[in-house]
């Protein structure tokens, strides 16, 4: 029995799995058209390689990786490409971004698969393949699996871990893949063993699915795999918490699993590696949850650019009274904008809400220091003291207290008896920290500028006055070189003194936390940024809340 | 659009953690009925209406709603502390300045329900203590003791017109920490004082009974997870041992660490007081450091102040270290090294 770690805090929100469990996975039917965004993953988004009037094929190439942490985009099915066009996209902004629209012929003709022979391929050229058939973190990260595969400078990972911990309410597809396709993601898993020189894979599975944990340990037998049995406790799918639960081991703050020999890799991810080397067809789809006030709830594997709308029909529509949808997990998850927009790579699960399962929040009281968001806090950060500094303004000291060590779980907001909105203070205080440190990059960048551009000038200068002075030393023909001229040397050494004090002065700026970022968090900033309007909004509701 | 999470623990409130909180006095306030007389319902009521009163007056003059925050139940939280931490039978307007203090100038001055920095009903306590010694001295005496306990109907009268048939005499007395203050200062040993019947069998008739509730309702608030161990464990134990250094180095003139925790406020202090989570330290270290300077406080006041108990002076100076203490006993967080600290 393998020695468990249990992690500060957590809770345990209604798990609501049920409602969805209940029918095996369903493929939802072909559509007549599919919008599929050209942002899928974190990073750069894929650049379009095709125009309105071309016909694809499922499986084509749509979109081609743009940069390092990106990975491609594929058609749905087979069709016509109607528009290259902004659309509404799941993302919590209901800002729209770059999509293809597909129309289906209606005969999903493939283009040419052909299995990798994975264990001749050099590493290399196997995660380039990867990255070129859109392989990204299915767990809702939609982190490029490539690069996570790459066990670089180490050379080795010892530890993976699959997470199927699935610790969010009402989600069901981890569970349901892992009950139906336990082999293939065990045979998955063995490629990323290959290829990330593991020595130990650990599968990690919350104890509220039973059914799961005896697929998986039946598939893991003679493979060298040991399926653990873990606490049901929010938030213990997170990739931290699973790998210090499993493994004991702490990542460090700022840093990844690697730091520790420890690589995490979503279940359905595991699946969807093995669909790509295996049968050689990109990723065009995933498996999504659909519950919540829904006539027949439960998990459809869905074609990547499913308009939301059209998912909801194959689970026979809303119930009457909706009150909208959310996108992800109800800890997490963000309410969905527009029914329009498809679903992705990232997107795992859409509820319908009510009034009774999801009631309004209520009004929220003046916090009275209670601790409950500490003692739940799975970071073991001090919530309360930064909500404190977050609604004063006082962003040096939320990182004093360690804001940027915070991962949105929501465990505080969920204790907190005055039910304030934490997460929403620290999302507003991480952004405006990121702009504020944006604007000082600008501002230091645009006095470098204008101090090279000084320098520039006198150099300039300097180099007219001695060629002058050397025309003048040859007019003399011989005559006595004029001595140094002191002015200029004074001139030099006190320009010179400048540049080295310029230089200092940029040293000791050097900004924190936007420099280097990991890509998933640029793109947290991103997004960030698109909601700050909106997030002082709230926190001026919520004072004027407070005041009513 | 709200921001997630979208779902938050069902019925969970400030206004449930003050009922639960209410709900761990009642075995207390059952005991002190019992063994000092019906007076404790006059002054719990009495002061309830005045917090109420106060507390919806700071309110509309400060524009804010009147019935979420007259609802949150911190206002009776705060009456039930300061009417159990005074004597009952005193005259109303004692009571009165009493809850003013503590609802418009420790709570509501400082911004209301969770911006004071003080306990409110130790200041109200306080502030009596320091303006009022003598009422503040006439305690009930334990029914088992006295030669007459008023009833429901006398005690009425007492607060609200300051007439009995019986001489004050009758029923009130010193509590047994004021014995043992004027009766130590007389020259007398300790050993000498405490066999004296008020004294009981540990920390005077009646005391140790009440005192015995309230460490029962504490229980109660650690099983409904609204406390931590950190503060009642500190500051009981750091009486238990000083108390116990004290006596050991010279018995004649300190009581023994028992007495020092069952009698005065130490109890209610320890569980519902020094507790109170808007006024105490809120980090781990913090809570046994801020709870640790009360308990040594407690006796230091008892065996060398001015006043015959100290807990309420404690608290408020304990208070005030608070946000010292918090700044420097930030827990470790996760990812970080364990030799880093908070700034």
């Amino acid at each position: 029995m393998r020695k468990l770690h249990a992690f500060n805090g957590g809770v345990h929100p209604e798990g609501h799995k049920g409602e969805s469990t209940g029918r095996p996975i369903e493929t939802m039917p072909l559509l007549p058209r599919y919008v599929v965004p050209l942002r899928q993953h974190i990073g750069e988004p894929a650049r379009p390689v095709v125009k309105p009037g071309d016909r694809v094929l499922r499986g084509q190439l749509i979109g081609q990786p743009e940069g390092y942490v990106s990975v491609g985009v594929h058609a749905p099915t087979s069709g016509r490409v109607l528009a290259v066009e902004p659309r509404p996209v799941p993302h919590p902004s209901g800002l729209a971004d770059l999509c293809v629209v597909i129309d289906s012929d209606g005969e999903d003709r493939t283009v040419e698969t052909a299995p990798l022979d994975w264990r001749a391929m050099d590493p290399s050229a196997l995660r380039n393949r990867l990255r070129e058939m859109g392989l990204a973190g299915l767990g809702g990260a939609v982190f490029p699996s490539f690069i996570k595969l790459n066990p670089g400078a180490r050379r080795h990972i010892p530890i993976l871990i699959l997470n199927g911990a699935e610790c969010e309410p009402w989600i069901t597809c981890d569970d349901l893949l892992m009950r139906e396709r336990a082999a293939d993601i065990l045979a998955g898993a063995e490629i990323m063993r290959h290829m990330l020189g593991t020595e130990e894979v650990l599968v990690g599975i919350e104890d509220n699915k039973p059914e799961a944990i005896a697929a998986m340990t039946a598939a893991a037998g003679g493979r060298g795999v040991e399926v653990v049995a873990i606490a049901s406790l929010y938030p213990g799918g997170g990739g931290k918490q699973i790998t210090y639960t499993l493994t004991g081991r702490v990542v460090p703050a700022g840093g990844l699993s690697t730091d520790v020999g420890v690589q995490v890799f979503n279940v359905g991810t595991a699946y969807a590696l093995l669909r790509a080397i295996r049968d050689g067809e990109p990723l065009v789809s995933r498996i999504v949850t659909v519950t919540g006030h829904v006539v027949r709830p439960g998990n459809f594997e869905t074609r990547l650019g499913t308009p939301v709308a059209d998912l909801l029909r194959a689970a026979g529509g809303e119930l009457p009274d909706a009150t909208g949808q959310i996108i992800g997990g109800p800890m997490m998850g963000f309410g969905l904008m527009d029914e329009a927009a498809p679903i992705t790579k990232s997107v795992n699960c859409v509820i319908v809400k009510n009034a009774a399962l999801f009631p309004a929040a209520p009004a929220p009281m003046p916090c009275i220091r209670c601790g409950a968001c500490a003692r739940a806090c799975p970071a073991e950060l001090q919530p309360f003291e930064l909500y404190w500094y977050a609604r004063t303004r006082d962003f040096g000291k939320t990182q004093t207290y360690h804001l940027f060590d915070c991962i949105e779980c929501g465990c505080c907001s969920y204790v907190c008896p005055s039910h304030i909105p934490l997460v929403e203070y620290y999302r507003f205080a991480k952004s405006e920290i990121w702009s504020r440190e944006h604007e000082k990059q600008a501002a230091d960048q645009a006095r470098e500028r204008h101090e090279f551009r000084a320098f520039r000038l006198e150099r300039e200068k300097q180099e007219k006055a001695e060629k002058l002075a050397k025309k003048a030393s040859e007019r003399l023909e011989g005559g006595a070189v004029a001595a140094e001229d002191p002015e200029a040397a004074r001139k030099k050494a006190l320009l010179q003194a400048a540049i080295a004090k310029a230089q200092k002065a940029k040293e000791a700026v050097r900004p924190k936390n936007v420099d280097n970022l990991p890509p998933d968090k640029q793109r947290e900033i991103d997004a960030i940024e698109a909601r700050r309007a909106q997030a002082g909004q709230a926190e001026q509701a919520a004072e004027t809340e407070a005041k009513r | 659009m709200t921001g997630s999470p979208h779902t938050v623990l069902a019925g969970n409130s400030v206004r449930l953690v003050m009922l639960k909180v209410l709900v761990a006095l009642i075995p207390g306030i059952v005991a002190h009925a019992w063994f000092f007389g019906p007076g404790i319902w006059v002054s719990l009521l009495l002061c309830t209406l005045l917090g109420v009163a106060f507390e919806a007056l700071a309110l509309l003059m400060r524009g804010y709603p009147l019935k979420p925050f007259l609802s949150d139940g911190s206002t009776v939280v705060t009456a039930w502390l300061l009417a159990l931490s005074m004597p009952t039978l005193a005259p109303w307007w004692l009571y009165a300045v009493g809850m003013l203090f503590a609802i418009l100038v420790a709570k509501h001055l400082y911004g209301g329900l969770g911006q004071n920095l003080f306990n409110p009903a130790m200041i109200g306590f306080a502030v009596l203590l320091v303006s009022f010694p003598v009422y503040m001295t006439q305690w009930p005496a334990p029914v088992e003791l006295a030669s007459h306990t008023p009833d429901l109907i006398e005690s009425f009268d007492l607060v609200f017109a300051g007439q009995g048939a019986v001489s004050p005499d009758a029923y009130t007395t010193a509590t047994p920490l004021d014995l043992l203050r004027t009766q130590r200062l007389a020259g007398d040993e300790v050993g000498g004082i405490m066999a004296q019947p008020a004294f009981g069998v540990v920390g005077g008739t009646g005391h140790e009974m009440v005192v015995l509730m309230y460490l029962l309702g504490g229980l109660l608030l650690l099983n409904y997870r609204l406390i931590t161990w950190h503060i009642p464990v500190a500051f009981l134990g750091t009486i238990a041992v000083t108390a116990g250094v004290l006596q050991f180095l010279d018995p004649t003139n300190h009581p023994d660490p028992l007495f020092h925790l069952t009698s005065g406020g130490a109890m209610l202090a320890a569980f519902f007081i020094l507790t109170d989570p808007v006024s105490a330290s809120a980090t781990p270290r913090g809570k046994l450091i801020y709870a640790g300077l009360a308990g040594f406080l407690v006796v230091m006041i008892r065996n060398y102040g001015g006043y015959p108990d100290g807990v309420a002076f404690t608290v408020l100076i304990a208070n005030m270290a608070v946000p010292f203490i918090d700044a420097y006993t930030q827990p470790r967080v996760f990812g970080h090294g364990r030799k880093e600290k908070g700034k």
